[in-house]
Parts: structure tokens; sequence; C-alpha cells
């Protein structure tokens, strides 16, 4: 079936199976931010924004996702850089492969909760595991990032 | 020692890209017609397969080929992706007539779409002859289901390979130092225990993924996450029949790897197809997949004795083991010893040692290489075991390791001994401030406020556990890596190095130590890493090798592009010989200063400028080491534990690590809290498990529970000042060392709560639980 999406500020027209789902179809469009690590919907490694939200985009019909802003890392500009910069400057970017989720959903938390406590940052962030870097560095630089002690 | 590029957080080169998403990952390079590769598995945990009718799958229209047994080259090998002559068995085929696992290969289908694929392997027709599994690795020995009886396959040095009676090596009489049994019966107290060990599951975040096609050159090219692209390329070559020559290995990033891509898995299954049907192939496990059909920790059963004085001085050692590797036998071997062979001489004032065992096969899937590598279980076992001397003497668990672990300068029997597979070599310790990780630990953690336990509420306790480990820096004499420097117009440098980043940061550090080694800033050097038909030999990353192998790589590196520009530059000068002027700030100076040139004019010059004398500067180095000096660390738990749930909650994980020069402290110091969390989840929640046919049931992220970021309180590392003269600006490696002390520090703290000993891991509130019901009906 015909399908358009909103990515990123673009249009995109495309055939596809009313099946298919978000993260491959973002992928096929050469969105490689979106990664996939699980089949169950656990791991937080798709995850993109829907009209400002974070969603797991491995679960998400791509058919969904019609009529609705989407938004990967590829997409939130200068935005990206800064949180990027407080991550790497911990150190706290391993391999990397849940890096652009785990920006994103940063991103969607500044906008939703303005001055969030430390367990609500774990808590928001709960569903981007890390296998690599203990979680602490990263969240010692999206503390700074939202400016919280 | 005042450096001026190392022993600094500098951001990781590929960081930025990596989180903004850009293309980076193997699977982010597949051509868009590639064939996509799947696999029809055993259901069976042990069969032969009787017949394979593929006619009605190959009616499928986008399925391009469907291989079985029959179709592939017979060639046995080793999937364990180690050095050579392997230290593991050859007993592995591509596709084989028996399958020994539930979910071993039967076929591969490839086919245009993944859905084709699929609908393929739903057609394709197999009559097992089912067998009797060996589930249980305490059976595993002499059993009548015998679980390689097919012949071809070897072992490429004596290791006790002895498959008809299930044994994939054994270790015996070797080990030995004084008189263990003797000395256990004069000493004043003994402990002799068991422990367990699990299997654990890698989990890195990227599945194992691989590509392959054919160049225009007609040569095999496969893009792979591997942790070692050039012992991929020897044993696809040797597997496939194929020159090496006309293979090309590519890592591009890796979504981590722990060990668990250390293995050969998709890379050689995409291979194949790609030979079979020219045409490029994609093959992306599932996580499903990865689960259960790559590599899993050995798990491991320990008889530990201890023998030693009243006062505390331990004087003998005993290490009884049996190791399970599954269905094949990569890594059984190194696994197994480095659990004695890093773990011993922790506690070098024992004068009887002995480590013998025997590694079985089962009908379970295969173990290999996990960070920690046997040392992780063995530490378990020991620092389990020296806490029950402790209590047993009366005495605080810290100040009875500070007695007897090993100090600088000192050495232990077992480095002679003991190497991976073979002898080792002797090594002194010419650096190890273990005894100060201890003490600075304990400050941390405030452990004589807090030992060993104090309940603050009416159910609840907190209390504090303890252990030590050591890891190694590379296997001595088997490890070698390299590096190549290029001068480049414009003054910046291409660092090329075999060695494989796989979110360890190693391509940042080498370019630290190449320009700290070089005399220029980090910013002038491009690495490229792990391409075999680019980049120079390196053995991979495995066995905590890059920091300190490759590492030494890259500073020779430097050094011999220093050289080669003080010549270049003394020529340009017009100087006699390079001994007149000086490599400083990016400039050759004349020593008395009378004239400078800037890298820019001179490699500029090399290149256009000067005439007969235009050149490519290109300095090597390669390394290997007589040394694999250890990283030590002290770990320090805090627990809160509910008494009536058996349930604890980890507050803080304190570790204090000598890795000798942190090259890049920030990163070292992220390499060591994801080592600490990966053994937390290793200690508490991770494990694999199987139903009674031998089908593994945690096959998912849901029912194997790796550590969330909700799931620790906080973790606390800190680096002792240390330098190990030889390492590079005395560093040692520090890929490892985190993950080892979690399981027996937690063990131990829930004793310090509970006088509930776990003695098999995971510790899990239900055990906890049932040992606290058992201690209140005593
Ligand atoms: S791919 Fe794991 S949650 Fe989507
Ligand atoms: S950095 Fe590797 S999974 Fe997070």
């Amino acid at each position: 079936m015909k399908i358009e999406l909103h990515v990123n500020g673009k249009f995109y027209s495309l055939d596809t199976n009313p099946d298919a789902f978000l993260l491959d179809i973002l992928r096929e469009l050469g969105f490689t931010s979106v990664r996939r690590g699980c089949d169950t919907g656990s791991c937080g490694a798709c995850s993109v924004l829907v009209d400002g939200k974070p969603v797991l985009s491995c679960c998400y019909l791509a058919v969904r996702a019609q009529n609705h802003e989407i938004t990967t890392v590829e997409g939130l500009g200068e935005e990206a850089d800064k949180i990027t910069e407080y991550i790497i400057n911990e150190g706290a970017d391993q391999c990397g492969y849940c890096g652009p989720a785990l920006v994103v959903t940063t991103y969607a938390l500044k906008q939703e909760i303005p001055n969030p406590t430390e367990e609500q940052i774990k808590q928001y962030l709960v569903g981007n595991y890390c296998r690599c870097s203990g979680y602490e560095g990263q969240m010692r630089g999206i503390k700074k990032y939202l400016g919280v002690e | 020692m005042n450096f001026k590029e190392v022993k600094k957080s500098i951001p990781k080169v590929d960081g930025k890209g990596l989180l903004q998403g850009k293309p980076a990952y193997t699977d982010d390079f597949v051509d868009k017609n590639a064939l996509r590769v799947k696999f029809l598995r055993s259901p069976h945990a042990f069969a032969k397969i009787r017949s394979i009718d593929l006619s009605r799958a190959l009616e499928i229209e986008e399925v391009e080929v469907i291989l079985t047994h029959n179709d592939v080259p017979r060639n046995p090998i080793t999937r364990a992706g180690q050095g050579y002559p392997e230290p593991s068995p050859k007993d592995k085929f591509i596709l084989d007539q028996y399958v020994r696992y539930v979910g071993d290969e039967v076929a591969i289908v490839a086919a245009r779409t993944g859905e084709a694929a699929e609908k393929a392997l739903d057609l394709i027709d197999v009559q097992y002859d089912v067998l009797e599994p060996v589930l249980d690795f305490e059976e595993a020995e002499g059993n009548s289901a015998v679980i390689h009886p097919e012949d071809k396959i070897y072992e490429m040095f004596p290791m006790g390979f002895d498959p008809k009676n299930n044994i994939a090596c054994s270790y015996t009489d070797t080990m030995v130092v004084g008189n263990v049994d003797k000395k256990v019966e004069e000493s004043d107290i003994v402990v002799k225990e068991r422990y367990y060990t699990q299997a654990q599951q890698h989990t890195a975040m990227e599945p194992h993924c691989a590509t392959a096609y054919l160049d225009y050159q007609d040569r095999l090219n496969i893009i792979t996450s591997t942790q070692n692209p050039y012992h991929t390329r020897r044993i696809i070559g040797e597997a496939l029949d194929k020159p090496l020559k006309e293979i090309r290995i590519i890592k591009p990033r890796i979504g981590g790897g722990f060990g668990g891509k250390q293995a050969i898995h998709c890379d050689i299954f995409a291979a194949i197809v790609t030979l079979k049907t020219g045409k490029p192939s994609r093959c992306f496990y599932s996580r499903k997949e990865v689960f259960e059909n790559t590599f899993t920790r050995h798990p491991m059963r320990f008889d530990v004795t201890l023998g030693a004085t009243k006062d505390g001085i331990i004087e003998a050692i005993d290490m009884q083991l049996l190791s399970n590797t599954g269905a094949y036998a990569e890594h059984a071997l190194t696994t197994f010893m480095v659990a004695g062979s890093k773990v011993l001489p922790l506690y070098n004032k024992a004068e009887n040692l002995r480590f013998e065992g025997k590694v079985v096969y089962t009908n379970t899937c295969p173990a290999g290489a996990y960070r920690g590598y046997g040392a992780i279980q063995g530490n378990f076992a020991m620092e389990s075991a020296i806490k029950e001397l402790a209590d047993k003497i009366d005495m605080d668990p810290t100040e009875l390791r500070e007695k007897n672990c090993i100090k600088e300068g000192e050495t232990s029997p077992v480095f002679k001994v003991m190497g991976e597979g073979t002898e080792g070599i002797p090594q002194t310790m010419e650096s190890c401030k273990l005894d100060y990780c201890i003490k600075r630990g304990k400050e941390l953690i405030g452990w004589y406020e807090k030992y060993p336990s104090k309940k603050i509420g009416k159910n609840k306790v907190r209390s504090v556990g303890n252990a030590i480990s050591m890891q190694g820096s590379g296997i001595p004499l088997i490890d070698m890596g390299s590096a190549v420097l290029k001068l480049n117009d414009d003054g910046f440098f291409n660092l090329l190095v075999g060695a494989t980043d796989l979110g360890t940061g190693s391509d940042t550090i080498l370019a630290q130590i190449a320009a700290e080694a070089l005399g220029i800033p980090v910013e002038r050097v491009v690495v490229t890493s792990s391409d075999t038909d680019t980049t120079p030999f390196d053995v991979g990353a495995y066995a905590s090798s890059t920091t300190f192998v490759t590492g030494n790589a890259a500073r020779k590196a430097g050094l011999n592009m220093k050289e080669k520009i003080l010549e270049a530059g003394a020529k340009a000068l017009d100087a006699k010989s390079k001994d007149q002027v000086i490599f400083e700030d990016c400039k050759v100076n004349l020593k008395d200063g009378t004239k400078s040139i800037t890298l820019e004019e001179l490699s500029s010059g090399l290149y256009y400028g000067y005439a007969e004398d235009m050149q490519q500067l290109i300095a090597s180095g390669s390394n290997t080491s007589p040394k694999s000096p250890p990283p030590f660390m002290s770990g320090f738990v805090e627990i809160e534990l509910d008494l009536e749930t058996g349930k604890y909650e980890v507050l803080n994980y304190v570790g204090v690590v000598d890795c000798g020069t942190p090259i890049n402290p920030n990163l070292a110091r992220i390499q060591v809290e994801g080592g600490i969390l990966q053994g937390i989840g290793m200690a508490s929640t991770e494990n694999v498990v199987y139903s009674k046919k031998g089908k593994m049931l945690t096959n998912n992220l849901m029912n194997y529970k790796i550590p969330s970021r909700k799931d620790v309180g906080k973790i606390t590392v800190e680096f002792a000042e240390s330098y190990e003269p030889s390492g590079p600006f005395g560093a040692k490696s520090v890929g490892e060392i985190g993950i080892d002390t979690p399981p027996a520090a937690i063990a131990n703290a829930v004793y310090n709560a509970t006088g509930v000993r776990i003695k098999t891991l995971p510790i899990t509130p239900q055990k906890v639980l049932k040992g606290i019901q058992k201690l209140n009906k005593e």
C-alpha cells in the first residue's frame, strides 16, 4: 500500500506492506540512527519520536505513523550536538549502538519534564538499555545537559 | 611523569558520529539487493539427520539457494577466533549430519526477501533419528551418549581431547606446586567448599551480523561484526578451502562484543551463500538467535580447598574444576586455565598449589569467550572461600586479603606453569598496587563503619562485601599487534591498526599513544582500523590485549616516525645530520635556533617540492611481549537486603583499579563501570535456563534480565597511581578487570547480612530466602 511519512520535516511517499514496522521503513529510507537490538520491544535501541514522544519503532506500524511528525536524531539539529557533546565529554559512549535512541529520548525528556529529579531521569530512560557503559557516565552527561545536580 | 597526549580524557574519535546515527555498523552497509540468509535449526538437543527434502522449499521463486551438510566443504574447524595453532579442538563443521543442541544449524536458506526465506524454512522436510541428549554436565564424562562420535575432528596440540568420553580437554598433574594434600592435613584451619557458576549471555546490543559480496576482482569481501578480522579471515579460508588472498574482512563499528564476537558465526554463512550464488548476502541474527545460537559463558563447578594457619597465613590452595563447554569446545581449554592462572597468583604466599580438572561436552548451547574468561568464575569460588576462611578464624576478610595478596616486586609460580593452553612465562609484578586498592576501597565504601552489617529497620539490613581480582594484558608471546603511521601533506597522519575497537575506545587511545610518542597533538591523527586489506595485522580485541599489546606497537610506530621526520627535517634545513635538529610543537628546528620548518611545509615539500628527495614517510611498529602485566582491582559492595523476601539492592559498588597509567581516564573509567555492571548482572539476575528437553527458555530480553539503569544505586570507580614499565607510557589493559569481583563481593555481602552462604550463582532472592528460612529453623 502507498503511505506518506513525515520524517524530520520532510515528506516521503512509499509503497509498503500494511504490516511493516516503522523501524524497517526508516532504515530503508536511510535513517541509520534507528537500530534493531531485539525482537520483543525490550531494548529501546529503535526509539524515535512521534509527535515529540518516544516510541519503539520496532513495535510501531509504519501506517500508524502517517499524519504524525516523526523525529530521529538526524532531525534534532543543534540540540543533538549539545546532548552528544555532554555524553562524549564523559566518555560515556562506548559502542554507541544505544546512542541515538538515548539522545532522542533525552531530548523528549527535556521537553516533557523541565526540572527532573535523578529518579525521574532514570525512570524516563529506563527502557534505553546499554550493555557497555554501566549507565553512570551517561547519567553524568545527561544530568549536566539537563542542568540537574 | 609529564604527558601531553596520554593520561588525558579526550572524547572518543568516533563518539559524535555514532551517537548521531551516521552509517557505521555492519547493517548500515548492506547492498539493497543482498540475499537474506536464514537458518533451519534443530528442534532436538541431539539427533542425527536421516534425510532432508528441499523440493517444496525450492519451488518458492525468490529462493536462490538452500545448503545442507551435503553441499558444504567438510573441514573441521573451531569457531573460537583464537591464534594459531588453536588451543580449541577442531570439532565443528560448517554443517553436519549430527545436530548437537537445540538450534544447531541444519540448513542455510538464502532468498531475495526475508519472508520468502522464512517461508522456505517451513517447507523443508527433515527426518531425524533423535538421540538421548546429555544435558547435565556432571553426568557428561563417560556417558553412553557420545556427543562427538564423528571422525576427522582433532586437537592441534595435546590437551586431553577425548571425545569418545565427552571430554573436550583435561588438565591434570601439571599445575602442582609443593604438596597440597599434606599441607592441608597439617593446617590449623581448612576450608573445603563446592561452588557453581552459571552460563551468562553477552547481550551486546547489536546482534551478530555480517554481509558478504564479491568485488570487481572477484574477491570475497565480508563486512562483519567481529572482534578479530584476521583470525576470521584465516578460519573462513580454512573452512571454505579458499586462499586467504581471495578474502577481505572489514570490521566497521561494532555494537559491543564482550567476547561474543570473537567467534565465527554469521560471517561464514554469509560468505558461503555469496560464494555459491555470486550475489551479495546479508545475515542478521534475531535476538533469539543471539541467545540460542551464539555462545554463552562456560558454566563451571569448583571444589576449593584452603589450608591456613590460625593467624591467617594461607598455606595451601587446591582447585578442582569441571567446566561445561556445551555442544562445541570453543575456548574450552583456555577459559578453564584462566580460572586458575588469573586467580591463584592473587594469593602468592601459599607454597602448596594444585589446579586440575576437565572440560566436558553437553548438548546445550556452546560456550565461548566472555569478558572475564574463566577468571570471573574462579574468582567467585576463590573469593567466597577466602571469606569463609576469614570467618573461621574470625578475621576481617579485607585484612586477610591484605596479608596474603600479591604485592609489587613479587611473583607466583603459577605464571610459569600456566599459560593459555600451554606453559606460561615467569613474571614479576613491576606494578601492583592491589594493597592500595583494598585500602582505598575500604575508605570509599566506609568499610569499618559498615562491616559486617547493620539493621536499619524491622526487616532490612545493610551490609558490605569485598573481593579482589586480577586479569592480564594480552597473552605473552602469542598476541601480536602492529601499527602504521603515514605522514600526509598538510602535516596530518594516518594511523592504521588491525586492532578492533568494539566500543572500547581503542582507536582513540591508540591515537593518543602514537601522538604522545611522536610528539604531536592527537588532533593530527586520523585512525583507520580493522580491514585485512589495508591495516596491518593484529590478533584482535580479546584477552585485554589492545592497550598493552597494540599500544606498544603504536608507540613504536610513533617513535619511528619521529626519527624519519627528524631525518627529513634535517635535510630540508640543510643540517648535516638529524642530531642537529629537534622536533617540537610540530616544527623541526635547528638546535641553535636559527632555522625551522613546520610540519605542514615539510610534508608538502616531501610530496611536491623536494625533487629527488620527495618521498612518502611511513613508519611502523609491531609488538609482542613476554609479559602480560595484570591489572588489579578491589571491589566493594554495599547492599540493602530485605529479610522477609530475600531481595537485595546494590546501593553502591566501589572499584579501585590498578591498570597502570590510564591512557584516557574517562574511557578507562567507563570500561570499569560497564564491567562492574555486567558482573552485577551475573551475580544477581542473569542466568541461562533450559527446559527438560534442552530448549533454552531464557531466549529474549524479558526472560533474560540484564541490568537496567534503575537496578543499581551507584558505581564508584577510582584508579590507583601506578606505572607499568613494560606498558606504553606505563599502561596496562583495562577491558576485563571490572567484571570479576561482583559475584563474590555480593555473595559475601549477602552472608554478612543474613548468615546465608550462596554458593551457586546467580544469587536470587529465592535462594537467599530459602537460606534464611533454613537458618531460622536450625
Ligand atoms: S528493537 Fe529492541 S525495543 Fe525495538
Ligand atoms: S554504548 Fe554499547 S550499548 Fe550503550
